[in-house]
């Protein structure tokens, strides 16, 4: 993007934050910003409010809405593969899948919204934590028709249910399917496999013959090689 | 009075105008569709969770297998997901190269869309067409990449390597012989840029041959004018982007609107449709051919005056080259790191979207500081397009689904992920 053009997707995205703390502070919303993006932070009891504001109110005007996803952040920033100190043993390859998982935290999912407006050529995201036990959030299908699919998925690969929609069925996995594939403690090899059995004549599943392995042990190198100057005091704000 | 029930019938999903694995579920009156139930899903091999357990690198050739007619596309909203994320910016020359193929692509993906499509509908003629110009296209791609179709040729920080000066030629065979093959290779004398040049001045002509077959014929215009109608309101509402949007006349495209790459530094025009049916979706796609074509050309000139690194050079992304490798310790240490571990970019996170042929690609990632993404969300333009396909076909004939199919171009790979 020429430089022109930077500075005044800059300039708007610094205006619409202002504008955002202004309207959305009495129900207590969050502005953040990083690489060049706006989240707003939504409590989950107002999401609906929020969002109509959002199309329909001078500012705003975010006609489209681009993408819903869900998010769990049960296994955030653990590692594979801890290197602090060398064991008798030697270094193993990592093939310990992540075990625990914080679940006591109360907002262990969240619902990504991605925001566009066309008139005003801008995005914005929002962030919705939900309840752990109970991860039940409001749907937005009423102001935004193609939150349909997209809250289906959600529901589907998280097990978040949308209160209001529609016709909240699975979308992605087969039918019958047992769980919710995206979460954390949902292993890569899934539960069952299936294959045809020629004695029964018939396809059968069964519980998965083949052991979770890690290729790559996920790590974190906390010597920031990467990390840029406005970064560093980005993330100090987003952690 | 014999008792009038509604029927339900089951197209697909192994219905070759389903374009793949859809399995539609149309609940009938007579032969108009009351209601279309959409089941997708059959083609979902879960690429996102695979992403979170691989370095950010190794997700590049999934995302070739997302949307498999617009390759390199889904390629560059992953790799600008992950450099916006780190921060860094691909040299000039590489943003370049990576608008001259984001546009290879563009028309690789029009000519499947518009022979698939003219097909579904009756004419088989536009089919054999499309892919004789989709065969020079992906030769193309073979030359910068090796892979006629799955690339994972752009990289953060660049691409895998310069355009070579050499364009591989045919060898004579047992069934292409002596003069045939020097025939062949006509246009293969000079470097692959000079290929593409040779492509890109017979291409309006091909295009308007295509259009000699269907922008006049009756029976294409019976078969798409005021088929599957949605206004510039519907449009937004249902999350429309790309030619879906663009047909129903509303001038949104992100090379323009949200540039990147070099969009912003070379000409090219936004066509916009008018009535928001099939027919005029069809011609928006068909200008785009050639406004492709125009920005193709600019991009040669570009790089024939401009040579240049085509890689960031930074090691702690970017692999060092082999030579470099075989003298320097501190290149295969980095080597090895990298191929082994890959990089950390800053906890924080990203969404990043292209205009690929289809609408709007986006990736959106959430880094927890590891080497692997933490959460990577793939946001497909098929899926909104094809969740509207209950509003799209409602009071349509049956016959008429396949055309709605057909206009929303859609692709299992990404719509299923």
């Amino acid at each position: 993007m020429s430089s022109g053009a930077q500075k005044g997707m800059h300039d708007r995205l610094e205006r619409l934050a202002e504008d955002l703390t202004r309207t959305f502070k009495e129900l207590d919303c969050m502005v953040e910003r990083s690489n060049g993006e706006v989240t707003l932070v939504v409590p989950v009891e107002h999401i609906t409010d929020v969002a109509t504001r959002l199309r329909d109110d001078e500012p705003f005007f975010f006609q489209e809405l681009i993408d819903v996803c869900g998010a769990d952040y049960s296994a955030y920033a653990q590692s594979e593969w801890q290197t602090d100190s060398a064991p008798n043993t030697g270094f193993g390859r990592g093939v310990q899948p992540i075990g625990r998982l914080e679940s006591m935290q109360s907002n262990r999912f969240a619902v990504v919204y991605h925001l566009l407006s066309i008139s005003k050529n801008i995005r914005l995201r929002l962030r919705v934590f939900v309840d752990t036990e109970q991860p039940i959030i409001a749907t937005v299908v009423s102001v935004w028709q193609s939150a349909d699919w997209f809250e289906r998925e959600a529901f589907d690969l998280y097990g978040i249910l949308f209160d209001g929609h529609p016709d909240l069925r699975r979308i992605l996995t087969d039918y019958g399917f047992i769980g919710h594939p995206f979460r954390k403690d949902f292993p890569l090899t899934g539960q069952v496999e299936m294959r045809y059995d020629p004695h029964q004549a018939r396809v059968v599943y069964e519980p998965v013959s083949i052991d979770p392995r890690v290729l790559v042990p996920r790590v974190t190198r906390d010597d920031n090689r990467y990390l840029s100057e406005d970064n560093a005091t980005q993330d100090a704000g987003d952690a | 009075m014999p008792e009038i029930r509604n029927y339900t019938i089951n197209f697909g999903p192994q219905h070759p105008a389903a374009h793949g694995v859809l399995r539609l579920v149309l609940e009938m009156d007579g032969e108009v569709i009351e209601r279309a139930d959409p089941h997708i899903g059959l083609l979902h091999r879960a690429t996102e969770k695979l992403a979170e357990s691989k370095p950010y690198n190794q997700s590049i050739p999934y995302m070739d297998r997302l949307d498999y007619v617009s390759m390199m596309c889904s390629e560059h909203g992953y790799v600008r997901a992950i450099e916006k994320l780190l921060g860094v910016e691909a040299p000039i020359r590489a943003q370049y190269i990576r608008t001259l193929f984001d546009e290879i692509t563009r028309i690789l993906n029009h000519l499947m869309w518009l022979g698939a499509h003219a097909l579904d509908i009756g004419a088989m003629t536009v089919f054999l067409y499309a892919f004789r110009e989709r065969e020079d296209l992906m030769d193309c791609y073979e030359a910068v990449s090796g892979a006629r179709l799955h690339a994972a040729y752009y990289r953060p920080g660049g691409v895998y390597r310069d355009l070579p000066d050499q364009m591989p030629r045919y060898q004579a065979s047992q069934w292409v012989t002596g003069r045939d093959v020097g025939i062949r290779n006509q246009a293969r004398q000079g470097s692959l840029l000079d290929f593409i040049e040779d492509f890109c001045n017979r291409f309006p002509a091909l295009v308007d041959e295509y259009e000699t077959l269907l922008t006049d014929n009756r029976i294409w215009k019976q078969r798409t004018v005021d088929i599957g109608v949605v206004s510039p309101e519907r449009a937004m509402q249902l999350g429309f982007t790309g030619p879906m949007l663009r047909g129903s006349g509303i001038a949104w495209d992100l090379r323009k609107k949200q540039s990147y790459a070099a969009y912003d530094k070379v000409d090219f025009d936004i066509p916009v449709g008018k009535n928001g049916d099939c027919y005029d979706r069809y011609l928006v796609r068909i200008e785009e051919f050639r406004q492709s074509n125009r920005i193709i050309k600019q991009c040669i000139d570009w790089l024939r005056k401009n040579p240049g690194p085509v890689m960031l050079d930074d090691n702690k992304i970017a692999a060092p080259t082999r030579n470099e490798m075989k003298d320097d310790m501190e290149s295969l240490i980095h080597h090895f790191k990298l191929f082994t571990e890959g990089y950390c970019p800053p906890v924080g996170e990203a969404y990043a979207a292209v205009e690929a042929p289809k609408g709007e690609f986006g990736c959106y990632i959430i880094s927890d500081g590891a080497n692997k993404p933490y959460r990577l969300k793939i946001r497909a333009p098929g899926f909104p397009h094809l969740a509207a396909m209950d509003e799209m076909v409602k009071g349509h004939m049956l016959a008429d689904v396949v055309a709605i199919i057909g206009t929303m171009d859609v692709v299992f790979g990404e719509i299923d992920r």
